[in-house]
C-alpha cells in the first residue's frame, strides 16, 4: 500500500491519496494536504467542514456526499464549492484525512 | 387476526412485500394494512419510452389495489407523520393506525425545486423530465416538434432511481432522430456529476464507449447548480456551463416528505437508514425499509426491490417468531440497458461485485454487458413479468436474490 508523508510523518493512503487510516491524521498535516490540493491557506470555514467530515465519517462510517455537506454542515453548497473548487466532498475528505466518501449507486 | 403489518406505500416494492407475505405466511397468520396516497399504480420502467411514443401513457398504469392479494387491507390516504415510540402512523384527516411491524416503502420523491432555476422559465417547454408521467409526455410532444439543435441530458445529483435510465434515454433519442433522419442536425451530450458515464470501472467503459460510438459528447464532473431556461444553459456549481436548445434533466430525488417530519426515522435527504443486509432499521428492530426508500449503497431499481422482498419477508417471520434475523442480501441488481436499434445490454452485480461480462444467470445465457438482441427481448417481456408475476409476489424461476457468480468474467477496467 503507498504512503504518503505529511507533518514529517508516514501515513499509508490509498491509489488516489486518501487516507486509509483515518486515525493517522493529524491537524498540522491538513495544511500540506491542502496546499497540495491547490487550497493557499484553510480559513475557519474549511475547518468548519473540514471537523464536520471527520464527525460524520466517526458516526457513520463514510464521509457525506457534496448534497448532504450542503443541508448538514451549516455552508451551502455554493459556498463549498467556493471553498473547494475541485469536488467539496473529495477535496475535504482528502484534507480531513479520512477514506474517499462512497458516492451512491 | 395476529400481528398487525404495515406496508407503507403501495409501489412496487410495497406491493410485492404485501403479496409475499401472503404467500410465505398463512392469510391469517398476520393482518397487514398497505397504505398509499392514490389509486395509479404507474409502470415506471415504460416512462422511459414515451418520450419517443414507444409506450402509450394509459397503458402504464393500473389499479393500485388490484394489485393487492385479497387479503390485504387497502387504505388509500396520505402518510402524515410516524411516531416511533407509539408505533403508530398518523395519516390523513387524523386517521391513525398502529403496527406491530412498519415496512417503509414510499419510495424515492423527485424534488426539481430544489435545483435554482429548474422549474423556472422554460419547465415544461424546452426543460424537462421523464422520471413521471407528465414530464414524459410533455417531452414527447417537444421531441416531436424538434427539428434539429443541441439536446442534453443531465443527472442534477446522485441518488436517482435507476441510474442507467438517463444512459438509456441518450442511446434511443439517437435512434429516434436517426429513425427521423435529422441525426445530422441534432448534437447530443451526456452530462454527469459522476467521473465517467457510470459508477463501476468495467461497465463505465462499455457504457462511455457506447455513448463515443453514437455520438453522444460526454461531460463529467457536473453537478447541476443552476438551469438557465430563458438563456439555454446549464450551469454547474464549479461554474461551468453546458448549453442546450432541449435540455432533459432527472432532478435531485429524495424519500418522501413525511419521513422528515417523523424523528429519528430518516436521514438528511429523507431516506431510512437500515442494515444493508437484513434491511432492519438501526434503532427500531420492528422497522424495515425497502426498494427505493432505503439508504443503501444499491441502486434504486424495482429489480432491487424485488431481491430485497425475499430477504425481507423472510426476517419479519423470524422477527415476529423471535428468531435471528438472516442478514443475507448482497445487493443484487440487475438492469437491461435499452440501448436503441431493437437492442440492448444486461448488468448484474451486487455490493461487492462490479458488473463484470459473461452471461446470466449462469455460463449459458443472456449475455452480460454486451448488445444484443436477446437482452432487448427481455427488457420488453420484463413489463409482462412486472404485473404477472413480480408484482404478484411470485419468484422467478433460476433468478434468486443472491447474486450469480457463474458465468461472470472477472477482468479489469
Ligand atoms: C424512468 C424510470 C425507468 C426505470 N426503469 C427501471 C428498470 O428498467 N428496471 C428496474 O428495475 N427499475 C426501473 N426503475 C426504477 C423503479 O421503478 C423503482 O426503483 C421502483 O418503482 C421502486 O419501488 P418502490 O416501491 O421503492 O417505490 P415506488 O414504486 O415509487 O412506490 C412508492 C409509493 O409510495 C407512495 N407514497 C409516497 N409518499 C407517500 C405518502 N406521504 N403517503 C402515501 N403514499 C406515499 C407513492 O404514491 C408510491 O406509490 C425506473 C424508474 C424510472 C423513473
Amino acid at each position: 500500500m503507498p504512503t504518503a508523508t505529511y507533518a514529517d510523518t508516514a501515513v499509508p493512503v490509498d491509489d488516489e491519496g486518501f487516507f486509509t487510516d483515518p486515525a493517522r491524521w493529524t491537524e498540522p498535516m491538513a495544511e500540506q494536504i491542502a496546499r497540495e490540493q491547490g487550497i493557499g491557506e484553510l480559513t475557519d470555514r474549511h475547518w468548519t467542514v473540514i471537523r464536520f467530515m471527520r464527525e460524520q465519517y466517526a458516526a457513520k462510517g463514510t464521509g457525506p456526499t457534496v448534497r448532504v455537506l450542503g443541508k448538514t454542515s451549516g455552508v451551502s453548497v455554493k459556498e463549498l464549492y467556493q471553498l473547494f473548487p475541485k469536488g467539496p466532498a473529495k477535496t475535504a475528505a482528502k484534507i480531513a484525512g479520512i477514506p474517499k466518501p462512497r458516492g451512491c449507486i | 387476526m395476529g400481528k398487525h403489518i404495515v406496508i407503507l406505500g403501495g409501489g412496487t416494492a410495497g406491493t410485492m412485500t404485501a403479496n409475499r407475505l401472503c404467500r410465505l405466511y398463512d392469510r391469517c397468520e398476520y393482518r397487514i394494512t398497505v397504505v398509499d396516497q392514490d389509486d395509479d399504480h404507474l409502470y415506471q420502467p415504460g416512462l422511459l419510452f414515451v418520450p419517443f411514443g414507444l409506450a402509450q401513457p394509459r397503458h402504464l398504469v393500473r389499479s393500485r389495489p388490484r394489485q393487492l392479494d385479497a387479503a390485504v387491507d387497502y387504505k388509500q390516504a396520505r402518510i402524515e407523520r410516524v411516531d416511533l415510540d407509539a408505533r403508530t402512523v398518523h395519516l390523513a384527516e387524523g386517521i391513525r393506525v398502529s403496527y406491530d411491524i412498519l415496512v417503509v416503502a414510499t419510495g424515492a420523491t423527485l424534488v426539481p425545486e430544489e435545483t435554482e432555476g429548474l422549474t423556472g422559465p422554460g419547465w415544461g417547454e424546452k426543460v424537462f423530465t421523464f422520471y413521471d408521467l407528465p414530464g414524459a409526455t410533455g417531452l414527447h410532444d417537444a421531441l416531436e416538434r424538434f427539428d434539429g439543435g443541441r439536446v442534453v441530458i443531465d443527472v442534477a445529483d446522485l441518488p436517482v432511481k435507476c441510474p442507467v435510465a438517463p444512459l438509456e434515454f441518450a442511446f434511443l433519442a439517437d435512434w429516434y432522430f436517426q429513425r427521423r433522419g435529422i441525426r445530422d442536425r441534432v448534437e447530443l451530450a451526456y452530462v454527469t456529476p459522476l467521473d465517467a458515464a457510470f459508477t463501476k470501472p468495467v461497465a463505465a467503459k462499455a457504457l462511455g464507449g457506447l455513448l463515443k460510438e453514437k455520438g453522444v459528447e460526454l461531460v463529467t464532473e457536473f453537478t447541476l447548480g443552476e438551469v438557465d431556461g430563458a438563456g439555454g444553459r446549464l450551469v454547474s456549481y464549479d461554474e461551468r456551463e453546458v448549453p442546450f436548445d432541449l435540455a432533459v434533466v432527472v432532478p435531485l430525488h429524495a424519500g418522501a416528505a413525511y419521513v422528515g417530519r417523523s424523528e429519528g426515522l430518516g436521514d438528511e435527504l429523507g431516506f431510512i437508514p437500515v442494515d444493508p443486509h437484513s434491511l432492519q432499521h438501526p434503532d427500531r428492530p420492528e422497522v424495515f425499509a425497502i426498494g427505493d426508500a432505503a439508504g443503501l449503497s444499491a441502486s434504486k431499481a424495482g429489480s432491487v426491490a424485488h431481491f430485497e422482498g425475499e430477504v425481507l419477508v423472510r426476517n419479519i417471520g423470524r422477527f415476529l417468531a423471535g428468531q435471528p434475523l438472516d442478514a443475507s442480501f448482497d445487493g443484487h441488481t440487475n438492469c437491461f440497458v435499452e440501448t436503441g436499434f431493437h437492442k440492448a445490454l444486461l448488468i448484474d452485480f451486487n455490493y461487492d461485485t462490479e458488473p463484470l461480462p459473461g452471461h446470466f444467470p449462469g455460463p449459458v445465457g443472456l449475455p452480460l454487458l454486451k448488445e444484443s438482441h436477446a437482452s432487448h427481448l427481455g427488457k420488453l417481456a420484463f413489463e409482462w413479468l412486472y404485473w404477472h408475476s413480480l408484482l404478484p409476489g411470485r419468484e422467478v424461476p433460476g433468478i434468486g436474490s443472491a447474486m450469480p457468480e457463474r458465468g461472470k468474467h472477472h477482468v479489469s477496467a
